[in-house]
């Protein structure tokens, strides 16, 4: 039980990750009931949905690694994801490297790429990132299309069947495990990079670049370090979708994938590692409800004539999503937890 | 030689439209510095405004498009009332992230109304704007464009000269709390600034919608080119992204005729990276100096 107020006496207390037992213990017990309970209970369909949240939300811890605490806003996520799942294709296709390599492999090619288009931040401030990673968007996109003696180009790469360390991995069920052990490590990794000295100068910069600079941080050297970092996580997830998938092209790493990735960064909340968790479960369960009610809107006899695609209403809702988050609840879905559970913790006395 | 010829009259007239769309974008940054990517789509929902007044209301011509730019004016406040409004003196990262969100939005709206399609107006410019010299061919729409082009040019470069309210339009960019402790009204500056762009941006979509057919997916391809353009003619100069957009243009140009066409659409974003790269504030642009 916490005490109403702060009585935090020294800074292991104010870093501690669970500042409760109550918390630690359900942490567990959730992660438990995750790799016991829900396989045995899930229908494939719903470990599809369990394993593309789980693949999107490493991409997206990494984005909100740069996003939420280093303050800087890449565009550029979406390509960066598929060249994590172009590099893990080319790795296990043409250097026929296993998977257990392959994966981290792909993630440390996708930092170095993603580095390359952090270097403009190095003289700019803010927004110049930006733009640099939309035009990162564009190139990469053209560069995977394009450079087809490496990549195939339009027909795709076929990946070989996903085997770990002699085990074969197969269906959704084995990959579940797979996923699930990855993004748990790199939770795990987010959560404690923040507590260390190369990620505690992240947040430095995010609250005052000037300042930062004047305390004797490298600010250069950190952005481009928050971009490596950050690309890696987008990196790692491609190449893990890429298995999963089994054959990639390069169609789905777009700028509409990129602003998805934003979107959940954003409905999540910045700068918190849960929410982007959160985020991320919320605009997957938002598309599959979408695509569940036009099925529904279409069959219901409503819109025969009225063509309606689902597209352009996703591209919308998630539109209203992210304004509606900006405008409302600027810190996302991980405040609203907090102002849930604190609501509980301290009742019924306020404080 | 002819060939040449054709790719450069070609490459300057796409240029001055790049550079006509940059326009309203270089606007909303120079007096609230927010960069609007929902620039694009502020230029289809111009096109669309008009294709909805002339196609299906049947409205004449020049009343349409009156009428067009007095909406895209209204939108442009609207914009800025509703969504921006609440985000004065929140960090920058909300504001660019709110016109991420609201590109999708206004993107997803229009392909729910109009779908994706490709519509376009009905014929009406007077062949007389053209111009047919040898080889040389321009169509009457690009005459016209360049007339509306550098009336506006002129007029916007007049009204931030001299106005008083583009004179506290340029005060505001500098220094939003010295402006409002002079006594400037910020927030109708930026209502204001916000309608003129939209404005602006929705006169460029008509155009554009003349010239290549009304399409959110191509209209909203051009608002992400402006990038490009502003970065190279700077950020904050208007005349700068004229010049920024024909040099663009000409790139574009030259690259699919001698190069390689599927190369055309990626070099202005390989030219992108390369300014941010050597010269980060742009041919025009005002220089920060801020070692951070």
């Amino acid at each position: 039980m916490h005490p109403c107020g702060n009585f935090r006496e020294r800074y292991q207390q104010e870093l501690a990750v669970f500042t409760t037992d109550f918390g630690r213990i359900w942490t567990g017990i959730g992660i438990l009931l995750l790799i016991a309970l829900v396989p045995l209970s899930a229908s494939p369909y719903m470990l599809y949905i369990f394993n593309m949240i789980g693949i999107t939300a490493i991409a997206v811890i990494g984005l909100n690694i740069l996003i939420g605490f280093t303050g800087q806003i890449s565009l550029g996520h979406g390509a960066f994801f598929g060249v994590g799942a172009y590099a893990g294709a080319i790795f296990s296709t043409t250097l026929h490297l296993p998977m257990l390599l392959c994966i981290p492999a792909a993630g440390l090619t996708t930092a170095l790429v993603g580095m390359i288009f952090g270097i403009p931040s190095g003289r700019l401030k803010g927004l110049y990132l930006t733009i640099a990673t939309l035009a990162g968007q564009f190139i990469i996109e053209y560069v995977l299309i394009h450079w087809e003696s490496l990549t195939k180009g339009t027909m795709g790469i076929t990946l070989p069947p996903a085997s770990l360390l002699g085990l074969s991995i197969r269906g959704d069920l084995g990959f579940y495990y797979l996923i699930f052990i990855s993004l748990a490590g790199m939770v795990w990794i987010a959560v404690n990079l923040i507590r260390t000295r190369y990620g505690r100068p992240f947040i430095a910069i995010r609250d005052n670049d000037r300042a930062a600079e004047g305390m004797g941080i490298p600010i250069f050297r950190y952005k481009l370090l928050s971009f490596g970092i950050s690309s890696f996580y987008a990196g790692f997830a491609g190449a893990l979708w890429a298995f999963y998938m089994g054959s990639i092209t390069a169609e789905p790493f777009n700028l509409g994938l990129s602003v998805e990735y934003i979107a959940m960064v954003i409905i999540g909340g910045l700068g918190s590692i849960s929410g982007s968790i959160f985020g991320t479960v919320f605009i997957t369960l938002l598309n599959e409800a979408l695509r569940f009610m036009t099925g529904i809107l279409m069959n219901s006899g409503l819109f025969s004539t009225l063509e309606l695609n689902i597209a352009p209403l996703r591209e919308f809702v998630f539109g209203l999503a992210i304004v509606l988050f900006i405008l409302l609840e600027p810190r996302g879905l991980a405040e609203l937890w907090r102002i849930i559970r604190s609501n509980f913790r301290l009742w019924p006395f306020a404080y | 030689m002819d060939f040449f010829i054709q790719l450069l009259v070609g490459g300057l007239s796409v240029g001055f439209l790049y550079g006509l769309s940059a326009m309203g974008f270089v606007m909303i940054f120079k007096s609230s510095s927010v960069l609007n990517f929902a620039h694009g789509e502020l230029l289809a929902i111009g096109a669309y405004f008009f294709l909805a007044f002339v196609t299906w209301a049947k409205i004449p011509i020049l009343l349409s498009f009156l009428l067009a730019l007095a909406g895209c004016f209204l939108l442009g406040i609207l914009i800025e009332r509703i969504f921006l409004r609440p985000l004065i003196g929140e960090p920058l990262i909300f504001v660019v992230m709110l016109t991420v969100g609201l590109a999708a939005m206004f993107k997803g709206l229009i392909l729910l109304i109009w779908g994706g399609n490709l519509f376009t107006y009905p014929d009406f410019l007077p062949k007389a704007l053209g111009i047919e010299w040898k080889i040389i061919r321009i169509p009457p729409v690009y005459g016209a464009t360049l007339i509306i082009g550098t009336l506006f040019l002129i007029l916007f470069g007049l009204f931030f000269k001299f106005s008083s309210q583009g004179i506290y339009m340029r005060s505001v960019a500098d220094n939003q709390r010295a402006a409002l402790s002079l006594g400037v009204h910020v927030k109708r500056v930026f209502a204001l600034s916000w309608a003129i762009a939209a404005l602006v941006a929705g006169m460029s979509g008509m155009v554009l919608g003349i010239i290549n057919g009304v399409n959110v997916h191509d209209l909203s391809a051009i608002g992400l080119k402006v990038f490009p353009v502003v970065i190279l003619g700077g950020l904050d100069s208007i005349g700068g992204a004229i010049i920024g957009g024909i040099i663009i243009g000409l790139l574009e140009t030259f690259t699919g005729g001698y190069i390689s066409p599927s190369l055309r659409d990626v070099v202005p974003y390989i030219v992108l990276v390369l300014i941010l790269l050597l010269k980060p504030y742009g041919l025009f642009g005002l220089k920060e100096i801020e070692r951070v």
